[in-house]
């Protein structure tokens, strides 16, 4: 039977010596500067790779798995890259706020190196990215975030919701694929994403914690332009065949208790602004 | 059904302090922190349900027993917030008041959908003991608030690959990440001024995998059992 625990249970000296995460740098895991810079200021789990080894002959990951694995690095590598450069910049980013994005970083940066070390010589590289959100024109809607904090963090919610939606819209596919762990650990990222998206949600409201900037989403509420898509179908108000309102519920409470799957042509959509094809 | 202990042992079990401790190092992964005489093998029964009178058996080897494990989870915490909001700590702030307000209410409304979700199937109503809560401190109720998204966020995590219905995996996925959004508002409350970083700590996500906690059952059930006061009896439990 496989193990429940995910990978957060695996002795962290037994992972550290199983595989130098530097490694897996230098064998030329292509990926941006920053991205690179990014990880090599951490050490990088391979705990994932452990895994991988564990459960399958080595490179053997169920195609289904590969693909799931693949859709949800870009992501990471959208979402590391934007953090990375707005550290980067420098006079973004309120001296308050910094501990928060430099947390978000972090753990962006170790899902990036995670699902690379899982996907070994199957993780792909990562896109060039227009966080203008140009499709690769360097002109789109959203101008140049790192110069302006109020899109800076408005992107970085979009990211954080859209990754919460992305996740959860594959654990299906996991689950058919049978390798519990991967999906185990999936839903060990999508909980992190989640709590990501509050904080950020609720910093862009200055903590009031009012409607569109409560932790959690109303409706398919966003008061980010362009974004319409990243919250469309947030307002659903039936689960599991029930009307939630008979319950004796507003939709607004209906809405927020339960957050939203995107599928991944979806989620491909949204993220396809902010990449260079 | 032979003898089953339930978690209303845990009174016994563990003293005051070494609860509390017990709640914080959830975050730790609490596999040393099990105690297996809570939990029995009951046999003789394939019943989710239990008798009248506070018995429930919550069966592992379905999608039903662990639908009624959400919905105890979901039934402690609803009443945990339902009496916060009856009697807030005084002094509360109005984005305090906000987002516990609203918690409470995704959280009954969790609750009231499982009820309605598992219908004939559902365990029925839990007792709780919230006594070593102290509903007038801001630092009990959020501590304590913490603790149980916290919690939660690990019950679902843990429980998801055990789930063999594709829609009822969706559905705690969909929950999961409402709790993780409470999660990080309650820990934000409570560390916001000494450090900004409490809504995603490193004593929740690990820091050098950027993973959230997964917890099975055996673990998650005893910290839960800290508050209910109904014998609950795990069968074919992971």
């Amino acid at each position: 039977m496989e193990s429940t625990e995910g990978l957060a249970g695996l002795d962290p000296e037994i992972v550290a010596r199983v595989a130098d995460s530097h490694d897996e740098i230098r064998r030329g895991r292509s990926t941006t500067p920053l991205v690179a810079a990014g990880l090599a200021a951490a050490s990088i789990p391979v705990a994932f790779a452990v895994l991988a080894t564990d459960a399958f002959a080595q490179g053997a990951l169920p195609t289904a798995v590969v693909n799931v694995l693949n859709f949800a690095l870009t992501l990471e590598y959208l979402e590391s890259t934007f953090y990375n450069m707005g550290l980067a910049a420098s006079s973004l980013i309120a001296t308050a706020d910094l501990p928060v994005f430099q947390q978000i970083a972090l753990h962006e940066n170790d899902h990036v190196a995670l699902l690379q070390a899982a996907l070994g010589s199957s993780a792909v590289t990562s896109p060039t990215f227009d966080f203008s959100g140009g499709s690769g024109s360097g002109t789109g809607p959203f101008g140049n975030p790192f110069a302006d904090y109020a899109t800076f963090k408005a992107l970085s919610q979009a990211f954080e919701d859209t990754g919460v939606r992305a996740y959860k819209g594959q654990v299906t596919a996991l689950q058919a694929a049978a390798v519990p762990s991967v999906l185990t650990t999936a839903l060990q990222i999508h909980s992190v994403e989640a709590r990501h998206a509050s904080m950020v949600r609720r910093l862009r409201g200055a903590f009031a914690d009012t409607a569109p900037n409560k932790g959690w989403i109303t409706l398919a509420e966003t008061d980010i332009a362009g974004t319409s898509a990243t919250y469309a179908g947030e307002d659903n108000t039936t689960q599991a065949s029930i009307n939630l309102t008979s319950l004796g519920y507003t939709s607004i409470v209906c809405s927020e208790a339960f957050d939203e799957t995107l599928t991944m042509s979806a989620v491909l959509a949204i993220a396809g602004q902010f990449i260079d094809p | 059904m032979s003898g089953p202990s339930g978690l209303d042992g845990m009174e016994r079990l563990l003293p005051p302090t070494a609860r509390r401790t017990f709640l914080k190092q959830l975050g730790l992964g609490g596999a040393a922190l099990m105690l297996p005489t809570m939990l029995v093998e009951a046999c003789g029964s394939s019943s989710t349900t239990g008798p009248a009178g506070g018995l429930y058996t919550l069966d592992f080897s379905s999608d039903t027993g662990i639908l009624n494990y959400a919905y105890a989870l979901e039934q402690l915490e609803a009443a945990f917030y339902t009496q916060v909001i009856a009697s807030p700590y005084s002094g509360i702030a109005t984005n305090e008041m906000n987002i516990l307000g609203d918690v409470k209410q995704h959280e009954t409304l969790h609750r009231d959908f499982f009820k309605a979700a598992l219908g004939s199937s559902a365990i029925g109503t839990l007792s709780f003991n919230f006594s070593s809560v102290d509903f007038t401190s801001r630092t009990s109720v959020l501590a304590t608030a913490a603790a149980l998204e916290d919690t939660g966020v690990a019950a679902y995590n843990g429980a998801g690959a055990h789930i063999v219905s594709p829609d009822y995996l969706v559905l705690a996925g969909k929950i999961v990440s409402v709790e993780a959004r409470h999660a990080s508002a309650i820990r934000d409350l409570i560390n916001h001024e000494a450090a900004a970083t409490g809504f995603a700590g490193n004593d929740v996500v690990n820091s050098t995998t950027g993973l959230d906690n997964a917890q099975p059952p055996s673990v998650i059930l005893p910290i839960a059992g800290t508050y209910i006061t109904t014998t609950i009896t795990v069968k074919n439990g992971f």
